[in-house]
C-alpha cells in the first residue's frame, strides 16, 4: 500500500518501534490484559448494531424514497414528453395532409375550369364557322344566280343588237335562227353563256 | 510524546476509561462516527430536494455509491447486503478519517475491532452461503477442473484461503492504520526533538515537519481507500457465497 518514496520512512518507523514498544511495554493493540481492549469490542458491537438499526430502517429508505420519486418524476415527465412529440407529430401530418387535399382540389377546380373554358370556345368557334360556311355558300349562290340572269340577259341583249345592226345595214329583218346560232357560236368560243 | 529522549509512538492507541466505566475513548470516536453517517444522510435528506443542494447530493451519492457497489460486485441479490455494507464501509471511513486529526482516538487502529468486523464478515458470509446452498456449500472448497488425486492437497489449501481471510482483511486495515500513525508520531516527535536541540538541527526539523504534512494527506488517501477495500473485499466474498465460484 505504501509508495516506493515512503518505503524508508516505513522502515525507520521499523525500526523505532521495538524500541518505543520495549520502553511502552508492548502494543496497547496487543495488551490483551487490559479488558478495556475487548470491552471496546462489546460496546464496538452494540453501537454498530444500533447504527446499523437506524440506518437501515430510518435512513436509508429516506434517501431511496427521495431517489425512486426523482427516477419516477423523470420518468414520467419523459414520457409526457413522448406524448406531447407524438400529439405534434399527428398534427403536423394533419396539416401537411390538409394542404394537399387542398392543392389537389383546387387544381382540379382549375383544370375543371379550363376543359369547361376550352369546351365552350370550340364550341362557338364551331357555330361561328357553321354561320360563316353557310354565309360563304348563300353568298356563292347569289353570284351565281346573279352570273345566270347576266348570262341570260347578255345573250338577249346580243341578239337584240345584232338584229337591229343587220336591219339597219340590210334594211331586212335578219333570219332568227341563223342570228341565234351565230350567237351562240360566239358565246361558245367566249365561254359565255 | 518526546519522554526521556525516547519516541512513545504508542501510547496513542492506549485505551482509556471515559465515564469511569469500561466505555473508552474508542467508543466515543465510534459514537461519533455513527452520529455523523447518520447525520450525513438525515440531515442531508431532509429537504426531499427534487434537484438536491450540497449535502443532500453528497447524501445521495453516498448512497448510490455503495448501492453501485453492492449490485455490482455481488450482482441483483446485493440489494439485501446494501444496508450491511453502507453501515461497515461508513463505520470504517469514518473511523479512519477522524483519526486523522490530532489527539483523536483511531478504533480501527486497534487489532480487536477490525478482527471482531472481519469475524463478523466472514461469519455471515458463511452463514448466508449455507443458507443458499446447504451442504452444497462445501463444493466451494473443491476446485473445478482438477484431477481427482491433487485434491486431497488442493482442498485444505481452500479451506486454509478461506480462513485466512479472517486474518488478511483485519491485518489489512489494522497495519495500514497504525502504520500511518505511528509515522505521523515519529515524525512530529522529530520536529520537537530537533527544534530543541539547536539552530543547527532546525533543517532536518523542517524537513520532518514538511514529511508530516505529506503524510496527512497521504493518510486521507490511505483512509479513504482501506474503507474502500474492507467494503469491496465483503462485497467480493458475499458473491462467492451467493454465487459459490
Amino acid at each position: 500500500m505504501l509508495p516506493r518514496t515512503l518505503l524508508p520512512l516505513a522502515l525507520l518507523a521499523t525500526v523505532l518501534l521495538p524500541a518505543a514498544a520495549r520502553a511502552e511495554g508492548g502494543m496497547p493493540q496487543l495488551d490483551f490484559a487490559n479488558p478495556l481492549t475487548l470491552s471496546q469490542v462489546w460496546w464496538g458491537a452494540l453501537i454498530f448494531i444500533v447504527l446499523y438499526v437506524l440506518l437501515s430502517r430510518l435512513a436509508l429508505p429516506r434517501v431511496g424514497e427521495v431517489l425512486e420519486e426523482r427516477a419516477r418524476r423523470i420518468a414520467a415527465d419523459l414520457e409526457t414528453a413522448q406524448a406531447a412529440k407524438g400529439r405534434s407529430d399527428a398534427a403536423a401530418k394533419e396539416v401537411a395532409d390538409a394542404t394537399a387535399r387542398a392543392r389537389a382540389e383546387a387544381q382540379a377546380a382549375i383544370n375543371a375550369a379550363l376543359d369547361a373554358a376550352k369546351q365552350e370556345a370550340a364550341g362557338r368557334i364551331a357555330a361561328l364557322n357553321q354561320r360563316l360556311e353557310k354565309q360563304l355558300q348563300d353568298a356563292e349562290a347569289q353570284i351565281e344566280a346573279a352570273r345566270a340572269s347576266a348570262m341570260r340577259a347578255l345573250r338577249e341583249v346580243a341578239t337584240e343588237t345584232a338584229g337591229t345592226v343587220i336591219a339597219r345595214l340590210t334594211g331586212a329583218p335578219p333570219d332568227q335562227a341563223r342570228l341565234d346560232g351565230a350567237i351562240g357560236a360566239a358565246l361558245a368560243t367566249r365561254r359565255i353563256g | 510524546m518526546a519522554a526521556g529522549g525516547s519516541i512513545d509512538a504508542l501510547s496513542q492507541f492506549k485505551l482509556e476509561p471515559v465515564l469511569g466505566l469500561d466505555f473508552t475513548q474508542s467508543n466515543v470516536m465510534m459514537i461519533v462516527a455513527g452520529v455523523l453517517t447518520f447525520g450525513l444522510l438525515w440531515l442531508g435528506m431532509r429537504p426531499r430536494a427534487m434537484v438536491p443542494g450540497r449535502l443532500q447530493s453528497a447524501a445521495e451519492m453516498a448512497y448510490e455509491t455503495v448501492l453501485g457497489m453492492c449490485t455490482e460486485t455481488i450482482g441483483p441479490e446485493g440489494r439485501a447486503f446494501f444496508p450491511f455494507v453502507f453501515t461497515l464501509f461508513f463505520f470504517i471511513l469514518f473511523g479512519n478519517l477522524l483519526g486523522v486529526f490530532p489527539f483523536f482516538f483511531t478504533y480501527t487502529s486497534h487489532i480487536a475491532v477490525t478482527l471482531a468486523l472481519t469475524v463478523f464478515v466472514v461469519g455471515l458470509v458463511t452463514v448466508v452461503a449455507i443458507r443458499i446452498h446447504g451442504w452444497h456449500f462445501l463444493s466451494y472448497f473443491v476446485p473445478q477442473g482438477v484431477p481427482g488425486a491433487l485434491l486431497p492437497l488442493l482442498v485444505p489449501i481452500e479451506i486454509l484461503s478461506y480462513l485466512s481471510r479472517l486474518i488478511s482483511l483485519s491485518v489489512r486495515l489494522f497495519a495500514n492504520m497504525m502504520a500511518g500513525h505511528v509515522m505521523l508520531e515519529v515524525f512530529g516527535a522529530f520536529v520537537v526533538m530537533l527544534g530543541a536541540a539547536g539552530v543547527i538541527f532546525w533543517i532536518p526539523a523542517g524537513f520532518s515537519l514538511a514529511v508530516n504534512v505529506a503524510l496527512i494527506g497521504f493518510e486521507l488517501l490511505v483512509a479513504t481507500l482501506q474503507a474502500y477495500v474492507f467494503a469491496i473485499l465483503t462485497c467480493i466474498y458475499l458473491h462467492d457465497a451467493v454465487h459459490l465460484h
